[in-house]
């Protein structure tokens, strides 16, 4: 079973949770992004095999979406960090 | 088959190989990675109807490892869309066949598929689906608790919390022998010299001016201008090598097997609601599956999550069953594109081609996949069957959505 560490509610049974998919920036501007840049924004992905960013909902608890780092291949859970400007503009 | 089983039976030798183990070549016209049911038909139709037999199929385990042994083995056409319906129709059609064509017998099974509806919703979706069915020539109708009743023991009673109140019943669907359709097609295949190359994996491969040059494997490196990427879950990392990104995302599906019961299931019976499938396989086991994990992974790790899960819901269905026993549970990877249908067809890369994102629903295809796979190799135009699953329906935003895919939950 895998257990994910909510930034506010602690360790907690990932059935409690719902997965948000990877993590992806929008396009910086919108107004400016071409039709390319939404086709990969809204479709492609990098299905890592590895560790891999994503993001997670605390639905059965404190309601909050939040960012954790996974091994896709292994389930470890090597952090879970609030977003915010700064975590979420480095790579993994 | 029989005389040749008594033959083999009396003599003393070892029984002959259904494909023989080759020693790599540093060159080969097309280069398949990914021993499935769709690798491998791609290879047969490339040597049977296209003369195409310099042709490697890698596999980085062995051949039917991944989802082609790892599925519940069901067979239908019963899809929402026209192009689905269509398409694995034709797919249907190739399996009735299959035996006399591969000389092989692959136990298909045309026992009948009930999909069941719980709420008036679902009876109107069936509704839909028949009718799209019928109009493409697919025997597929809706029918009620008394005939369902006929055909299979569900708990048709008022008192359940999911009340079966129509069903979708579609007589051609079925299961059969998914290891027996690999192993026809690699013997038929290895018989006409393609070669297959089982514990090979592809770790890179080369691409000089947007075209495709060679792979390179864990057992060496082959020149070749043509690569079909033919595998499930890990259809991103190989496209990965050739710098392209794909719209999908890879999670594991799993089903399990109960101990062995008399008889008592003579048809596949599908809940959408309660995400579950059965079918009763020859041995008397119950075989079961689900939808896909709540998060991506390319885990093939059993849940106890997922056990309970289907267990409370085939109980719903048939509570006589409350003291059987489990004795096997697995898991396979699945890639899901966003609208549910495949990526089939050409790359921006030349000489890379696609037949992958299969989601759930990819064992089902893998006759008419390796059918018009080996027509678009062979002839370097895209089948129209096809056509609609190609990659840049994305940026075309011309997306087939075939919610019909699996006919358990998305």
């Amino acid at each position: 079973m895998l257990i994910l560490e909510c930034p506010n509610c602690g360790p907690r049974n990932a059935s409690e949770f719902r997965f948000g998919g990877e993590y992806k920036p929008r396009p910086q501007d919108p107004m400016a992004a071409g039709e390319e840049e939404w086709v990969e924004y809204l479709y492609m992905r990098d299905n890592t095999m590895g560790v891999q960013k994503e993001w997670w909902y605390h639905n059965s608890g404190c309601g909050m979406w939040f960012l954790a780092e996974r091994h896709t291949r292994t389930s470890e859970v090597l952090k879970t960090y609030q977003w915010s400007s700064d975590t979420a503009s480095g790579d993994v | 088959m029989p005389f040749r089983l008594i033959r083999q039976g009396f003599s003393s030798g070892p029984p002959p190989r259904m494909w023989r183990s080759q020693p790599l070549k540093d060159h080969y016209d097309v280069v398949i990675i990914g021993g499935g049911a769709h690798g491998l038909a791609c290879a047969y139709y490339l040597a049977t109807e296209h003369g195409i037999t310099d042709v490697a199929v890698l596999d980085k385990n062995y051949i039917g490892s991944g989802g082609s042994g790892r599925n519940t083995a069901i067979i239908r056409s019963n899809y929402l869309t026209p192009e689905g319906v269509l398409f694995y129709n034709e797919s249907v059609k190739l399996y009735e066949r299959m035996s006399a064509d591969l000389k092989f017998n692959v136990m298909f099974s045309q026992r009948g598929h009930l999909t069941l509806a719980h709420t008036d919703g679902a009876v109107n979706t069936m509704r839909r689906r028949a009718e799209v069915n019928q109009l493409q020539g697919v025997d597929s109708r809706l029918i009620w608790p008394d005939e369902i009743g006929r055909l299979c023991p569900l708990d048709l009673s008022d008192h359940p919390r999911y009340p079966i109140l129509a069903a979708l019943y579609h007589p051609p669907g079925g299961i059969i022998r998914h290891d027996a359709v690999v192993w026809g097609f690699a013997h038929q295949a290895d018989k006409r010299g393609v070669h297959i190359h089982q514990q090979t994996e592809v770790t890179g491969i080369h691409v000089e001016g947007g075209k495709v040059r060679g792979v390179e494997t864990t057992r060496g490196r082959i020149k070749t201008g043509m690569v079909h990427n033919a595998t499930a879950g890990w259809g991103s990392t190989i496209a990965t090598m050739v710098g392209l990104k794909l719209p999908m995302n890879t999670f594991p599906l799993q089903a399990c097997v109960t101990e062995p019961l008399k008889p008592f299931l003579n048809v596949v019976v599908v809940s959408g609601s309660l995400h579950v499938y059965v079918s009763q396989s020859d041995r008397g086991e119950l075989v079961m599956g689900a939808s896909v994990d709540p998060f991506a992974s390319y885990s093939l790790d059993s849940s106890l999550d997922f056990l309970e899960g289907i267990a409370g819901h085939m109980l719903e269905l048939f509570p006589f069953l409350s003291k059987v026993r489990v004795l096997r549970q697995w898991a396979g990877l699945c890639e899901m594109p966003p609208d549910y249908s495949p990526l089939m067809g050409f790359t921006p890369v030349q000489g890379f081609v696609l037949d992958v994102g299969w989601g759930t629903y990819g064992f089902k295809a893998s006759p008419i996949c390796g059918k018009t796979m080996a027509e678009l190799i062979a002839s370097g135009r895209t089948p129209e069957l096809i056509a609609p699953f190609r990659l840049s329906r994305f940026a075309e935003r011309d997306l087939v959505g075939e919610k019909g895919a699996a006919s358990v939950g998305h």
